[in-house]
């Protein structure tokens, strides 16, 4: 019995094509994963449990992915709204305020960091103005934030920007015609259309902001149990030598990561069940 | 309820949409806007639902000045081309969208809009179908969704923009039968855009003919066929051969001294013989023959005369005469229009 049924496809070589993708995922992606589960299997699971859930690093995680939800709701609002921006009104300097939406992308997170650290620091240019008004930015978990923020931006707005331009004026026009103000048509129209896609630029720009080290540690702070991040830790546990015990909280990571993902992708599927 | 267009113009830059155009739609006919395309027609119908605003002019509906009034307080149904459903929500939602977003105070109860809705996709036959989306649907089905999704809010007009445009020919000759009876039916004044001839002749109780921002001709359908105002008209409504000459002094009374004249006779109204039946047949020669179905095209080139003359006949009357390629035939043109030459084509 064949395992595969043959189509005819006007793409060639069905088998090698999917031989190498599997081969390159796993050799990119499957097997440094399933190292750092190996790694951790020296572990007993006793000593497991302690390590991920020890006080210090149970105060990382909620710094780290509680940062990493305000900032992807942050960028899903204000990323909405520039891609909106960019789609719909004509003005001067649109295209290179177009350009610069993709900053974050290319800008080294170390060079980040430092400037986000600098310019707010209480000595800074904005900071300096924060902090009378007793809002402490740099090495706070705001900072965290502000740094997820910047780094997380461009993937809402990529993703969101293709699907605004999709949406025909028409179908404004059909709801205004049949009696819907601004605020019905931009609630029951435009924006049902937009989720899918707000969806998507919300979970990547989670996942970006979970595993973002380099600009965060300049502008964090680095107190344990205040606004210390998980990958931070892991790097404190190499650097003494924890090799089992850095992996086992990056198995955590991966583990959380991995689920909010799923649920974020099931979410999406169910706001696209119209599309067949 | 009537509607009064008078004296629109609209300029988008430097091209001029409409110029000065007046007609008064009656109260529940279905007229065609009808012309080709970058006439204008589709504008005038977007400024008399309120989607676009003319730079001067007035829209009246019935007798009452609804120019400064906005798309939402006009009651009108448009459908679009494209349909422009909402496509993540259920064929049910979509009917039901214009009722949902009224104010709670006049908005009808849960009950109320469910009794509305089906009653209305049962008139669009589409009742079994009101918990699918539209990506399930076909183009012909989509367009009865839009259309009744334009009715759900009891418009005082209906305007369609296109409204068989996107859709395959037997499809579109079936819908606007269908639209044709369904206008029977709830005589809401409607007015439908379409460049294509056969669709406003057969579909609309009057035609109105536009051309280059102006309105040529507005009259019924035999009126614009059999007495066409203008060589744009009868050049527009079905196919027609020119003769160009001078005009005889009979017809000279009629229009004036002008030399130049064109004649205009439609395929349909030439006749072909083997024998000269009088001073009006033409001596030809048959070049090509196309056959389309229930009509054969028979392409001539008349003696003396570098253009080609193509006639319509009948295919009954086609194998009577045992017409072949190359025979030398005489045509005669049975019914003339002549238009003086003021007018290029």
């Amino acid at each position: 019995m064949q395992f595969f049924k043959r189509h005819n496809n006007v793409l060639p070589g069905f088998g090698p094509t999917l031989g190498f993708t599997v081969f390159y995922l796993s050799l990119i992606v499957l097997i440094p994963l399933s190292a750092l589960v190996f790694r951790t299997m020296g572990l007993t699971w006793g000593e497991f449990l302690a390590t991920v859930t020890a006080p210090r690093v149970m105060a990382s995680y909620k710094v780290t992915f509680g940062a990493a939800i305000i900032a992807a709701v942050i960028n899903a609002v204000f990323g909405v709204l520039v891609a909106w921006v960019l789609v719909r009104y004509r003005f001067p300097g649109r295209r290179f305020i177009d350009a610069l939406v993709d900053l974050p992308f290319a800008l080294p997170t170390a060079v980040a960091g430092i400037t986000l650290a600098t310019i707010y620091s209480p000595n800074g240019w904005v900071g300096r103005y924060l902090e009378p008004l007793g809002i402490k930015v740099a090495f706070t978990p705001l900072g965290i934030v502000l740094a997820m923020t910047f780094i997380g931006l461009p993937f809402v707005v990529r993703t969101v920007q293709p699907v605004v331009e999709e949406i025909e004026v028409e179908l404004e026009e059909a709801a205004t015609c049949l009696g819907a103000n601004r605020w019905q048509t931009l609630k029951l129209v435009i924006f049902p259309m937009l989720l899918p896609s707000i969806l998507t630029g919300f979970a990547l720009s989670f996942a970006r902001a979970v595993g973002e080290y380099g600009s965060l540690i300049f502008i964090a702070g680095n107190m344990p149990m205040v606004s210390e991040i998980t990958p931070l830790l892991i790097i404190t546990k190499l650097e003494q030598f924890d090799y089992q015990g850095a992996t086992a909280i990056a198995c955590v990571m991966l583990l959380a990561s991995f689920s909010m993902l799923l649920i974020i992708n099931l979410l999406q599927k169910w706001s696209r069940r119209y599309a067949e | 309820m009537s509607i009064e267009i008078q004296h629109i113009n609209k300029q988008f830059g430097d091209f001029t949409a409409l110029s000065d155009v007046s007609v008064t739609i009656p109260s529940g006919e279905l007229v065609a806007l009808l012309g080709p395309s970058g006439c204008g027609k589709t504008t005038l119908l977007r400024i008399i639902a309120g989607l676009e605003t003319a730079d001067n002019g007035r829209i009246l509906f019935n007798g009452e000045d609804t120019t400064a009034s906005h798309v939402r307080e006009r009651r009108v149904g448009f459908v679009f081309q494209h349909y422009a459903l909402f496509r993540h929500m259920t064929v049910f939602d979509n009917v039901a969208f214009g009722l949902n977003v009224r104010p709670k105070s006049t908005r009808p109860s849960k009950g109320e809009i469910r009794e509305k809705v089906m009653k209305l996709l049962s008139l669009v036959q589409l009742d079994a179908m009101a918990g699918r989306y539209p990506s399930q649907l076909s183009g012909g089905q989509r367009q009865r969704i839009a259309l009744a999704r334009a009715l759900a809010v009891e418009p005082q007009v209906l305007l369609l923009d296109e409204p068989f445009g996107a859709l395959d020919a037997q499809v579109r000759a079936e819908l606007r039968r269908w639209l044709r009876r369904l206008h029977d039916e709830i005589h809401v004044t409607s007015v439908f855009v379409t460049h294509d001839q056969e669709e406003a002749l057969e579909v609309s109780d009057r035609i109105v003919v536009m051309n280059k921002g102006r309105i040529e001709q507005a009259g019924t359908p035999d009126q614009v066929y059999e007495h066409p105002a203008n060589p744009f008209v009868i050049n527009f409504l079905g196919n027609v051969n020119l003769f160009h000459g001078r005009l005889s002094q009979q017809d000279a009374e009629q229009h004036g001294p002008v030399e130049d004249a064109v004649s205009y006779v439609r395929s349909h109204d030439i006749e072909i013989d083997r024998k000269q039946q009088d001073s009006t047949s033409l001596r030809a020669e048959i070049t090509n023959i196309q056959k389309l179905g229930p009509t054969v095209r028979v392409t001539l080139a008349i003696a003396g005369n570098s253009k080609c003359v193509e006639a319509e006949l009948t295919r009954d009357l086609f194998q009577n005469l045992g017409l072949q390629s190359g025979e030398a035939v005489f045509v005669r043109p049975r019914q003339v229009r002549v238009f003086v030459e003021d007018y290029q084509i």
